[in-house]
């Protein structure tokens, strides 16, 4: 399957955020593609307010099914959450439950006045009531499969389509 | 498969029984945890969803103040349920068996149990009594093991020394009564550590304790020398039976942790104690309180440790 340019597509997001995306604009990236994607809109946005990161493992609603993730990072929100107006940045937009569950961290640190959504790609599948207001683009794929975003040495962007694996692996 | 009672079938951590035997993997996951735990407790609200609907018994057979406490918060911080019980005034008192205690606590839906016991060996046991989805954890069991601690040391050394691959230790006082050194040189050796030093009387030591991979000192002075990080113990006055000791105050005059002893080791060198402290018999007080002192920051990042012990459990 041809999958789209992601330096291209970040490119498109970036284009259509900054008509819309003031200074006092608060990017939080999540983990981990998030996190590249917000490092890269807030240089290219010229953004003042310092970037936040997300690791959303401890109010995912799967702990249940398949326990803590191995990695997790440290979420760091180095600006006053109370009234400000956040921007969540991250890479595939699916389900809606890692939105979820950064929404949920975020109030657990104050009480914001807005939240946004952008993400690089929405590929469909929604689960949750959640819609991006800024997208790179769209690309519908059946279930199985997984997309990845990546990060090369020199920094550079792609994505990658994996076969999901059987439950209980 | 394993023969390791800590591990399940894909060698996940199950139970937290001792460091003996883990691999740095399972060791170093927990310390990566705990940090993502440290945000969490600085935050407004130090709370995450995690064990939402868990029960958590904390079964403490011997008395603890501070050990039961930072359990009992770490879980509250998971969002779990926790029940505390003092063994010593309830049913063992009315001649319950300790796995009596145990299924009737089953039978009332407990996921985990901290268990805090005289007996070396009461974890295990627990632990290899309750059925495959509960967790236990080792909370101290007589002189064996007391994991959770060596991890919080573990993870305050590599908050202040960064590596663990360059470092001097030295652990100091009563390691024979000690189930806190026997965790630590499980832990630190694990972790890579090249050298680990023991300083202590010989009436306060294990016979072949060398066998641990330890170095034996019995003067402060050659065993403090060029020292990163000094793991001050306890003096278990409960525990000494016997006359290991003439005094304490004969204590500290040799082994003691004063300002001009502590002027041996590095520069920068850290101090750590598990507590609680007998001031003046191990430790000075101007030592306890000094710059050198990392003893607080330990009991605060034994709360995030513990988050992330449970969680891992809980999990696996």
């Amino acid at each position: 399957m041809h999958l789209p340019d992601a330096e291209q597509l970040l490119a498109d997001l970036t284009g259509k955020m900054r008509p819309e995306v003031s200074g006092n604009a608060a990017l939080v990236g999540i983990y981990t593609g998030g996190v590249w994607l917000a490092e890269r809109l807030h240089r290219d946005l010229g953004l003042t307010l310092p970037l936040g990161t997300l690791d959303v493992s401890f109010y995912r609603d799967d702990f249940g099914q398949i326990g803590l993730h191995p990695q997790v990072k440290p979420s760091d929100i180095p600006f006053e959450v109370e009234g400000s107006h956040i921007i969540l940045v991250d890479d595939v937009l699916y389900t809606g439950r890692t939105i979820r569950a950064a929404i949920n961290e975020l109030f657990d640190y104050g009480r914001p006045a807005s939240i946004r959504l952008a993400a690089l790609i929405d590929r469909g599948g929604r689960e949750m009531p959640i819609a991006a207001q800024y997208v790179g683009g769209m690309l519908a794929l059946p279930e199985h499969k997984m997309l990845a975003l990546e990060r090369s040495n020199d920094g550079k962007l792609s994505l990658s389509l994996y076969d999901k694996s059987p439950p209980g692996q | 498969m394993n023969n390791n009672p800590q591990l399940n079938k894909h060698g996940e951590l199950q139970h937290l029984l001792t460091t003996e035997g883990l691999p740095a993997s399972i060791l170093l996951n927990i310390l990566d945890t705990a940090e993502s735990f440290v945000g969490v407790t600085e935050r407004d609200i130090k709370k995450v969803p995690l064990l939402r609907g868990k029960s958590i018994f904390n079964l403490f057979f011997e008395p603890s103040t501070r050990t039961r406490t930072t359990f009992e918060i770490a879980a509250k911080r998971l969002s779990a349920d926790v029940v505390n019980l003092n063994i010593a005034v309830s049913s063992q008192s009315k001649g319950e068996t300790l796995l009596d205690t145990v299924d009737n606590l089953s039978a009332m839906h407990a996921d985990m149990f901290i268990v805090r016991h005289s007996q070396s060996g009461a974890a295990h046991l627990i632990a290899r009594h309750v059925r495959p989805e509960i967790h236990v954890i080792n909370a101290g069991d007589g002189r064996h093991a007391h994991p959770t601690q060596a991890l919080l040391d573990m993870f305050t050394i590599r908050h202040y020394k960064r590596d663990f691959h360059n470092l001097r230790m030295a652990i100091v006082g009563d390691i024979l009564h000690s189930r806190v050194a026997r965790s630590q040189i499980h832990a630190l050796t694990t972790l890579g550590v090249p050298e680990v030093r023991v300083i202590a009387p010989k009436t306060l030591l294990p016979t072949k304790v060398e066998r641990l991979g330890v170095h034996v000192y019995h003067d402060m002075a050659q065993g403090l020398k060029d020292v990163d990080v000094l793991l001050m113990l306890r003096l278990q006055n409960e525990r000494m039976l016997g006359a290991s000791l003439p005094s304490a105050e004969e204590y500290f005059k040799y082994y003691g942790l004063t300002q001009e002893k502590l002027a041996l080791a590095r520069h920068d060198a850290i101090v750590l104690h598990p507590g609680p402290m007998n001031r003046g018999i191990e430790i000075d007080s101007a030592v306890a309180d000094g710059k050198q002192s990392v003893i607080l920051p330990q009991v605060t990042f034994g709360i995030a440790v513990r988050m992330a012990v449970m969680s891992i459990l809980a999990g696996n």
